[in-house]
């Protein structure tokens, strides 16, 4: 900018000095032009440094299973330095099976009142509550699961501890998910209904809740996947088993995928190695699933959304 | 139905007063035997296990037990910090990239990257920082500075604690904040990609037909526009990498006793102790231990809570003022 001003300002001297000065100015464009590349280049950069860990990370974890992956991890239960994942994986899924029920109860009861009894410029003190919980770390929880449920309460090593710990934990996503998704239900819809004299209770379940489903799903999927890799509110709570779940809430431990991980990887034993990068693998593949299920349900909302609307230049309300 | 829905909706809120309310209660004796103390002292003794267990202050413990968090609360701050520094420009760098330059398909390509960023269990993320980033770091990185870094008192927290042990086995402070630093990139970058699409392309286009370049425009216009909510996710990245526990355990190299003098030095955070220390804590049959790792739970809460509220308090009042066409700039 500074090159173009004194292009102009110079423009009624003599053809020597406008020479000059547009030399200058051309080597200002020029080095804005080459600034210009190198902010883009920067950008390029950092994207590539959020590919390279996920492929590092991807490659890593899998390339160490392939090398003695065996099938029958998958149905064997852990034993001594080795063995199987079976007990691991279907504690994982029982686990992700009682979170999907009551955080999923929950949250999306929580997520339904907020959005459909209190106005949005009311009810702050739950939602303030319920994100200032999001933020409390796993470890704390898990923690105080261990002080309160497995110790105070005599529960033992106990799926219920754990469980309950974990939805508290993923609760929050459920809720705020819930909320947006039934908020994002045009208010059109609603005063059809009340104006064709439909039942609000018919109202709420097949014109605001229906439409709201992939949204709501989409938020409990997310939550699933948070629950599927925790760590330290299971350690203290559910323990460890190298048997199949019993099913008992309390008094009986549960086998878990990210236990295995983070127990055996620094064993001194090949069998824990190979074990712990089986297990990795294994919840690798089970979050992909989850978000690549959550992205096909956010692309079914996006197709009858308001929000679309919105791109084009409505600011929303 | 809005009754019990009601109910339901308060539990949060119930959840959030219990827990805090379990580890003050846990954590009494441990804040009473400790003191002030507990965050100045670099020390880290549980007592012998066999030792007799005595009393002090009214507080039964076992002979020689003291604790200090000092290298715990430094580690923590430590490895955030390494993690933001390394976080914000890249997760800032690649959500400018994915507004204002990826055509949409490959823009959600990124957001499907992102989400297997964020998806990725930490457990796993610990494997991988334990078995490839640290060797990595301490051979590739670590060994090349420490040859060229000159002995000077202020750089050879870069060099390394001589050249010659330098390279460890990775485990330590670098690793620990490279890990938090790609755990917390999707958060950042695609709080701010999610801010940069509401700036109003009006402003930009307005920016450019003054003449500016657009990476000008980007500088001038579209991120002071987005500022404060960047600052909220940065804040919010913040907060989860101080709670991170199980990758920092498995990639710390876990030293509770002493704050560490090189970039490649063993550490830990206080969520990492909580969960590496609490099996030998129950050995403790006096209790403190365990009330130790309340008084830490506590501390640990406190700042994260501070780290989250503050996140969100700055987004949403971005989202208030900032929204609107013509005001921010």
């Amino acid at each position: 900018m500074p090159g173009n001003v004194t292009a102009q300002a110079t423009s009624d001297r003599r053809p020597e000095d406008r020479a000059a000065a547009r030399k200058a100015a051309d080597a200002a464009l020029s080095r804005r032009r080459l600034t210009n590349r190198l902010a883009w280049a920067a950008g390029a950069l950092s994207l590539a440094l959020v590919a390279i860990p996920v492929l590092s990370v991807v490659v890593g974890v899998v390339g160490r299973a392939v090398g003695d992956w065996h099938w029958n991890v998958l149905t064997t239960d852990t034993a001594g330095n080795g063995g199987g994942l079976l007990n691991a994986l279907e504690g994982t899924l029982l686990i992700m099976g009682g979170v999907a029920v009551i955080a999923g109860t929950i949250g999306i009861a929580g997520g339904l009142y907020l959005a459909e009894y209190i106005p949005a410029d009311r009810g702050q003190i739950l939602r303030g509550a319920s994100e200032v919980l999001s933020g409390v770390p796993s470890i704390v929880l898990g923690y105080v699961g261990y002080v309160v449920l497995v110790v105070q309460f005599h529960w033992g090593d106990s799926l219920a501890a754990g469980l309950i710990v974990l939805s508290i934990l993923v609760v929050p996503y459920v809720t705020k998910t819930t909320e947006v998704a039934i908020r994002g239900v045009p208010t059109a819809y609603r005063e059809g209904a009340e104006a064709l004299g439909m039942r609000s209770g018919y109202t709420l379940r097949k014109l605001v809740i229906k439409p709201a489903l992939p949204g709501i799903a989409t938020g409990l999927i997310v939550a699933l996947a948070i629950a599927v890799g925790e760590t330290a509110p299971l350690l203290f709570t559910v323990f460890f088993s190298n048997a199949a779940p019993t099913g008992q809430l309390t008094h009986s431990p549960v086998g878990y995928l990210t236990y295995l991980v983070y127990t055996f990887f620094n064993v001194p034993a090949k069998s824990a190695h190979a074990l712990a990068a089986d297990a990795a693998v294994m919840l690798l593949v089970l979050v992909l699933v989850l978000i690549v299920i959550s992205r096909v349900l956010v692309s079914m909302t996006q197709r009858y959304s308001p929000e679309r609307r919105q791109r084009v230049g409505r600011a929303p309300t | 139905m809005p009754k019990a829905l009601r109910v339901v909706a308060a539990l949060p809120l119930v959840a959030l007063v219990l827990i805090l309310a379990a580890l003050v209660w846990k954590a009494m004796p441990a804040i009473r035997y400790n003191g002030f103390g507990f965050f100045s002292r670099s020390v880290w003794n549980l007592g012998g296990s066999y030792s007799p267990i005595v009393t002090t202050h009214g507080i039964r413990h076992p002979q020689g037990a003291t604790y200090g968090a000092l290298p715990l609360i430094v580690g923590t701050l430590q490895s955030s910090l390494i993690a933001l520094i390394l976080a914000v420009p890249i997760g800032i760098g690649t959500a400018l990239i994915v507004v204002e330059k990826l055509p949409a398909r490959l823009s959600s390509g990124v957001g499907f990257f992102l989400e297997v960023l964020a998806g990725i269990p930490s457990v796993v993320y610990g494997l991988w920082g334990a078995l490839t980033l640290g060797p990595f770091l301490a051979h590739d990185i670590a060994q090349p500075i420490a040859n060229v870094m000159p002995d000077v008192p202020v750089l050879n927290f870069f060099r390394g604690e001589g050249a010659h042990n330098s390279a460890g086995n990775g485990n330590g402070l670098l690793v620990s904040g490279v890990v938090l630093a790609i755990m917390i990139l999707p958060i950042i970058a695609a709080t701010t990609r999610d801010l940069l699409r509401q700036v109003p392309r009006s402003t930009v286009e307005g920016a450019v037909a003054l003449g500016m370049t657009d990476a000008e425009a980007v500088r001038a216009v579209t991120l002071p526009w987005v500022r404060a909510g960047v600052i909220g996710a940065s804040v919010l990245g913040l907060g989860r990498a101080l709670g991170e526990t199980i990758a920092i355990a498995m990639v710390s190299g876990g030293s509770p006793g002493h704050v560490t003098t090189s970039l490649y030095g063993a550490m830990t955070t206080i969520a990492a102790t909580i969960v590496t220390q609490l099996d030998s804590a129950f050995n403790d049959v006096s209790g403190l231990a365990v009330s130790v790792m309340a008084e830490l739970g506590l501390v640990l809460l406190v700042i994260t809570l501070i780290a989250n509220v503050g996140a969100r308090y700055l987004v949403r009042r971005v989202s208030t003022t900032a929204l609107p066409v013509g005001r921010g700039v």
